[in-house]
This record gives C-alpha cells, structure tokens and sequence, in this order.
C-alpha cells in the first residue's frame, strides 16, 4: 500500500512525533538531528519519557490503520515517516517500553532525490514549546561535527514565575534557533 | 521590523517586562488561540498558521493572549483549524486557514473583535 505523502518538510514529520510524545505525557523530549556529508546519512530521533509501548502496540503503530484512540482518526504519522524514510534508503524504528517511554529513530540517505528537506525546524520547536510550555525540550542538531543545543529546562528555570508560551518569548526563541540553525551550516 | 533578540541579557530585560504585562492583564480577561496541531492540521499548513498568529500578535505588541494548541478534532478536511476564544464575543472554530488568513483574523477578530463569518465552521455561544 502507498500512502500519499502531503508533508513538505521533514521537520513537519519531527513536529509530529513530538506531538506524540506530548500526547503521551512526556515530561522531557530529547530531540536529536544528525547530518553527515562523508557518510551521506541525515538522520533524526524523538526520545520521550512518557506512557511507553507495549510489544504489540509497537507492531500495530506501524499499521497506518491503527491508533491508541479508539475514535476519531487512524494514526498516519508513523507510517507516513515509515515510507518517506524507505523510499530514501533508509528506515524508522521504534523502541518502547511501557511506563518508560518511547524513542523514534529515523535515517534518510541524505542526497537521495526524494528526501524531502530538513524546512524550518526552529518553527516546529516554538509549536512544541507553545504546545505545552513546561515539556523539557532538548534539541541538539549535529552537522559534520558542528553542534547546536537548545535547551528549554534552562529557561523555564531562568523564567520561573513566566511561562515560556509567553508571544515574546516564543518570537526570540524562533530567531535564536534560526540563527544558531543556520550557521551550522556555514561551517565557520 | 523589529529588532531580533539574541543576546541573554536581552532575553531576561523581555521577561522583566513579560511579567509587567501579565500583572497589568490579571484584572481583564484574556484571549486563548488553539491551533489544532493533529497529523491532519500539521500536514494542511498549522505549523505555519501558528508562527503567522505569533508572528502578528508580537508585531502589534498585543499582550492579552494565549497562543496555544490541540490534537485533531475530527474535522480533518477543514484543517487548519483555529479556535478563538476572546471574552465578550462568540467562540469561533474558523477552518481553512493560511498564513494570510491567519494574519487578518489576527486583527479582525482578537484585536477589533469583529467575527469573520465566512471563514468560521462552528460558533459556540
């Protein structure tokens, strides 16, 4: 079965998996990117430590056609990824364990045509941070050695008495992680 | 355009004057935004709906208001959805929104108030 893909970038999938996670009420997400040139690898993985997977949950979220809701939509996200990663010589892989939490990993051959690109990863982290403003979010992008971390337990530890889904805040936080972003790749 | 902010120090001078402005917004009451950021609504657009929304209440200065979001609601074909709750007028579910759409509803609805008609699917009294 092909699933038609109507995602553009992939970090509208990484959004979706921390969605995921939120949903199933983690308390810290570790996000992690990975670019590597020599070995032609893009890689990324969603670490929570919410609710967890049991072995036979895992195997049904690969199914498009299922979801731990009962009502409502079929889980699509998984899958969609699933194919998006295949079609580019690479895979995802779920690892769970229930009351534990859950990690997503998934690798795209980086200069295969079809991988979609990377796209605006510092509007996906203000979504998740205006999602739920006390998560610790910890995103660490890597580029051939070069490293950006953002780390929102320091803020939320700076700002205390102000929540970080504050208009102002989420502004700064979207032009720090564009710029940090961006000169990963600069190579300076 | 504004000034980015990339220094802590500037950072922390924003949270003091963040904190100013929730004390000034306790006694009136305040606006929520819900972007329903299910698998359905990322995928039509939501993300970029909600940097637009943000985008547009930072650039006007507007403190009162919440920008948060939700899961899927079920009504998948009408996504983006956004959800506007401002007290003292209706609640609006709008659908089918963009990053423009965003933008006007933005200064129509949350801050003059006005209810864009043709662009809402539910409306809670």
């Amino acid at each position: 079965m092909k699933l038609s893909n109507k995602m553009r970038e992939l970090s509208h999938h990484l959004l979706d998996l921390i969605e995921n996670s939120l949903a199933a009420g983690a308390s810290t997400i570790k996000i992690t990117v990975i670019e590597d040139t020599s070995g032609d690898i893009l890689g990324f993985e969603v670490g929570d430590n919410g609710g967890g997977l049991n072995e036979e949950e895992i195997e049904q979220i690969y199914d498009p056609f299922v979801t731990s809701r009962r009502l409502r939509r079929v889980g699509l996200g998984i899958p969609l990824l699933q194919q998006a990663a295949r079609a580019c010589e690479g895979d995802l892989i779920i690892r769970s364990e229930k009351g534990k939490g859950t990690t997503v990993k998934t690798t795209f051959r980086r200069s295969h045509i079809d991988r979609m690109p990377l796209g605006d990863v510092a509007s996906t982290l203000v979504a998740a941070v205006a999602a739920k403003p006390d998560v610790n979010l910890l995103y660490n992008h890597l580029v051939d050695g070069r490293e950006f971390i953002f780390d929102t337990s320091w803020l939320i530890s700076k700002f205390r008495e102000l929540p970080l889904n504050d208009v102002k805040v989420l502004s700064w936080m979207k032009g720090f992680c564009r710029e940090g972003i961006k000169k990963l790749y600069r190579g300076d | 355009m504004m000034k980015q902010i990339k220094s802590v120090d500037e950072l922390m001078k924003l949270k003091e004057a963040a904190l100013e402005k929730i004390k000034e917004r306790q006694a009136s009451g305040k606006t929520t935004i819900v972007v329903g950021m299910g698998t359905c609504g990322i995928t039509a657009g939501a993300r970029e709906v909600m940097m637009a929304i943000i985008d547009e209440i930072d650039k006007r200065n507007i403190s009162d208001v919440i920008v948060t979001q939700a899961g899927c609601a079920g009504m998948c074909q009408h996504e983006p959805i956004v959800e506007v709750n401002k007290p003292g007028i209706p609640q609006i579910v709008y659908g089918h929104l963009d990053e423009e759409k965003a933008r006007r509803l933005v200064l129509e609805h949350v801050i003059n108030g006005h209810v864009i008609e043709e662009w809402a699917l539910v409306q809670r009294d």
